[in-house]
């Protein structure tokens, strides 16, 4: 299983977002960060640490669940439910520049859920996107504001982002499925 | 996962079950505090709601979670209903199954009906209390109220106290708290008092003191007036002073304690209102995380719909 980033990489990579963040907007004001749950979340509050290397600015970070808004949730014949976890959005997101963030971009359908959630905790000026990974296959008309890195890949592959704060160790892979 | 697809009592839950409902409700509560509380996950489902016995606090709370969860509900007052024209029950409910409802929330007033519907019918059952015999929901809601307050539920001292013999959220929260690790004691009259208590690792006392002393949680069960065809108590004055909580029996019970009720409480009989109204009642939290226990609930068993079809 190839190895497509490491720890050093991935940190220069979010350090680059942060820089290119502060670009786009021209400082921090009204921004905040919304990680999706498991993997965004402790990729926002490292872009967040960075935003605060760079400026000193502290930008608010949350924690999205986006399971109950998941297409799929109610289509699988029988089967257990994904596990709910703690959506935690302790400000409100009204008229801010939201940055949500995730660990992989693919289908778009994660990110089209997610969308869906933010609208419902208010109306923020706009939503811009960050993902480490970006590999491709959109289903949905949706793009990345911000990327890590673009991976080209086949459907029959997954990529695998591990992060220190969940998994012990910071890469990311790319492995081939089993076979199906 | 849940193994069921059905919830008819805690007797059929083991521990890691409860504790998935109890987090994923942890997670569900939460909704309640945004400005659009409702989320799409049961877009399309139908729940119905049965009641074939009076209920506020549980009907509106199943209600409140259905809508939440964007279920389409429809609840049916019996009253009003063909059951007073002389329909059977299993006629009621094959009836309404014939438009086709996902979920079936019920309350019947005989034990095990929600037992014998879930053997008949192809929606998922959910027992809103029946008879003498379980509330799962609301030992589910109480377990978790008092997780949010202890932290856990493992070697607490649980006191139940009143009328033990007529509560079937005493047979469930006995057998929920039981499989999660605490220790539960179980105060009333003699007169009120099942035989089969200690079959449930219950310490039984019909000394209210013996009860609360170094309580972590005192839980304050309703004199059924309408279940009671018998001499079962002299008077409600004369249960007061036996077995009412008042702040001065509280003061034997750990510093921390909290007072709990499952509603609709009957102040003066079985608690005092200085301890119902005071700073370590609860009551009022359990029913708002009624609801959050109940979307964990709906949301659990929806992943077990489609079975059989």
């Amino acid at each position: 299983m190839p190895q497509v980033m490491d720890a050093d990489r991935m940190s220069r990579a979010l350090t680059r977002i942060a820089h290119e963040i502060l670009e786009r907007n021209r400082g921090t004001g009204e921004l905040a960060l919304v990680g999706i749950r498991r993997r965004g979340v402790p990729l926002a509050r490292r872009i967040a640490a960075a935003l605060h290397h760079i400026n000193g600015d502290d930008v608010p970070t949350g924690a999205l669940d986006i399971t109950l808004y998941r297409d799929d949730l109610m289509r699988q014949p029988v089967g257990p439910q994904p596990v709910l976890r703690r959506t935690e959005i302790p400000f409100s997101i009204d008229d801010r520049r939201l940055l949500l963030v995730d660990d992989v971009l693919y289908t778009g359908r994660t990110i089209r859920a997610a969308l869906d959630a933010l609208i419902d905790f208010g109306r923020p000026r706009a939503i811009q996107l960050i993902v480490l990974i970006d590999r491709g296959h959109r289903e949905l008309p949706i793009k990345a504001d911000y990327v890590g890195k673009n991976i080209p890949t086949s459907p029959a592959e997954s990529v695998q982002v591990r992060l220190i704060e969940i998994d012990g160790v910071d890469e990311v892979v790319v492995d081939h499925a089993e076979a199906v | 996962m849940l193994r069921a697809r059905h919830l008819l009592g805690i007797a059929d839950l083991e521990p890691g079950e409860i504790e998935e409902i109890l987090d994923t409700a942890e997670a569900m509560k939460e909704i309640a505090a945004r400005p659009i509380k409702k989320v799409p996950t049961l877009r399309g489902r139908t729940v119905v709601n049965l009641f074939f016995e009076p209920s506020t606090r549980t009907r509106t709370s199943f209600e409140v979670a259905e809508k939440r969860l964007s279920a389409d509900t429809l609840s049916v007052a019996v009253a009003m209903s063909s059951v007073t024209k002389g329909e059977t029950l299993v006629d009621t409910v094959r009836n309404l199954e014939a438009m086709a409802p996902d979920i079936i929330v019920m309350r019947h007033s005989s034990s095990g009906a929600p037992h014998l519907l879930a053997r008949l019918c192809r929606s998922t059952i959910v027992n809103a209390g029946d008879g003498m015999h379980e509330h799962p929901t609301q030992a589910l809601l109480d377990a978790f109220t008092i997780r949010e307050h202890k932290k856990r539920l493992q070697g607490l001292k649980v006191a139940i106290v009143g009328d033990l013999l007529h509560s079937r959220v005493l047979r469930s929260n006995v057998q929920l708290l039981g499989k999660m690790g605490a220790d539960v004691w179980a105060c009333g009259p003699p007169t009120l008092m099942p035989r089969d208590l200690p079959r449930f690792g219950v310490t039984a006392t019909t000394s209210i003191v013996a009860a609360v002393e170094r309580a972590d949680v005192v839980m304050m069960l309703r004199i059924q007036h309408e279940r009671m065809h018998g001499h079962y108590i002299p008077s409600t004055r004369e249960y007061f002073a036996l077995f009412g909580l008042t702040p001065e029996r509280l003061r034997g019970a750990k510093e921390d304690v909290i007072i709990m009720h499952p509603g609709p409480m009957n102040r003066g009989v079985e608690i005092d209102s200085d301890v119902a109204d005071g700073p370590y009642s609860v009551i009022l939290e359990q029913v708002s995380n009624g609801v959050a226990v109940r979307m964990a609930v709906l949301y659990l068993l929806a992943g077990h719909e489609a079975e059989g079809d």
